[in-house]
């Protein structure tokens, strides 16, 4: 029997934007994945407590403060300190395109700017999962 | 986990491997119709079992979509002050097709948790009307949680839901009805006939974290009375035997379907019913023939 593809969404960091990261999650679960929902104000360490105990696919982070550069190779830090650094690390927000790639060269996955179709990042998650 | 969760290969002989190896973690079912209060309620016990120093296992489930098979496990919102605590493990699970408010392999994933080191697990249900009762069988201890907007009286005295309770909870106490609730609760369990436990009724606000204590302290009263070894034998005998027949039939229906030529035997059963040549009842029949035909000629 094979196993479901996991999803971890969660925010990161002080923005209380939410709405984006809903949107994704229900299109996830139309997609027939288990998305593992958090809520706001996640810390690095708690996504990633999150991440191993309920043993993701992939960690999907929305972060609308700006912050990305910061939180983003953290929580990839951490994950492999603590062991899973082959889970993928994707998300979304408001980042420029040069920071799109300079986390992409820091070993982040694709990241997703605002108007993305939520089919593009299922695919991109399907893809990565298989 | 997931191997376990998966019925993959090598699940069964891990947890052959893993039974026993520590003694079991009891386990309590909090259960409920949806907005209880279950999570936060759940969030709250776990905070203070913390501070007394219990290792904890938490598994939040949730339902899947019957029609997409993908799901939506939110229940970690409500506990997010656990989730950096090395010594609590949560783990949510989507029911996937299991219909008693359970999935269909919460009971693996405690025996896991007992072998990672849990003292203590504690089972969130799905949101369940009166007869998604799965809870009943995998919990030592069953916590039914009821709010004043949850019905009157009368669907106190109803069978199920109300029937499994170790103890009520009457959550969001403050809000009116509650006594009334309450009282409800305890005029239809005097119409029962004396038992050895009667369920206790315990008033909690979750929210601001009133009645959590009593709520613990009534647990450990029953587990308490289920130590009594008069009680515990039969009753644990009863459990494992429903628990030994739930086994038989997961595996004999694990991957049934995809067992070379079952689906397309049920695509040509579907076709024939639909145009009326054979009654669904005979393509059953007939499925289930070539079904343990296939059993027996099989290794495993």
């Amino acid at each position: 029997m094979a196993g479901k593809i996991r999803v971890l969404v969660a925010k990161a960091g002080l923005d209380g934007h939410d709405r984006g990261a809903k949107v994704v999650a229900s299109a996830m679960r139309d997609a027939g994945f288990e998305v593992i929902y958090t809520g706001l104000h996640q810390t690095p360490e708690m996504i990633v407590q999150a991440a191993i105990q309920e043993d993701v696919d992939a960690v999907a982070l929305s972060i609308l403060s700006g912050a990305h550069m910061t939180l983003f190779p953290r929580v990839l830090a951490l994950m492999r300190e603590k062991g899973i650094g082959d889970v993928l690390l994707t998300g979304g927000g408001i980042i420029p395109k040069e920071d799109m790639a300079s986390l992409k060269q820091a070993g982040v996955g694709q990241l997703f700017g605002p108007g993305t179709p939520t089919t593009a990042i299922i695919d991109y998650i399907r893809g990565a999962s298989e | 986990m997931s191997l376990v969760e998966n019925g993959a290969p090598g699940a069964d002989a891990l947890l052959d491997e893993v039974y026993g190896a520590r003694p079991p973690a009891p386990r309590v079912g909090i259960t409920g119709p949806p907005g209880a209060g279950k999570s936060t309620l759940v969030a709250e016990m776990a905070l203070l079992l913390r501070r007394q120093g219990r290792r904890l296992g938490v598994i939040a489930v949730d339902p899947t979509s019957p029609y997409t098979g993908g799901a939506i496990l939110g229940d970690r919102v409500r506990m997010s002050e656990l989730s950096t605590d090395p010594g609590v493990f949560i783990r949510s699970m989507a029911t996937r097709g299991s219909l008693g408010g359970l999935a269909a392999r919460t009971e693996e994933l405690c025996e896991l948790l007992s072998a990672w080191g849990s003292d203590l697990t504690l089972i969130e249900t799905v949101g369940v009307g009166q007869s998604e009762l799965d809870v009943a069988q995998a919990a030592d201890t069953t916590v039914v949680v009821l709010t004043p907007e949850s019905g009157d009286a009368i669907q106190s005295l109803k069978a199920g839901l109300m029937e499994i309770a170790d103890i009520f909870v009457v959550n969001k106490a403050d809000h009116a009805g509650a006594d009334q609730l309450a009282a409800g609760i305890r005029s239809a369990l005097g119409l029962r006939a004396p038992a050895a436990w009667r369920p206790p009724i315990v008033k909690t606000i979750a929210t601001e974290r009133q009645g959590i204590e009593e709520l613990n302290e009534a647990i450990e009263k029953h587990r308490a009375h289920l130590g009594d070894p008069g009680v515990s034998e039969g009753l644990r005998r009863e459990k494992i035997r429903a628990r030994l027949k739930n086994a038989v039939r997961e595996r004999l229906l694990e991957g049934a379907w995809e067992r070379k030529g079952l689906g397309a035997l049920l695509d040509r059963a579907a076709d024939q019913v639909l145009h009326g040549t054979i009654s669904p009842y005979r393509a059953a029949r007939d499925l289930i023939e070539r079904m343990t035909d296939h059993g027996e000629r099989s290794p495993n």
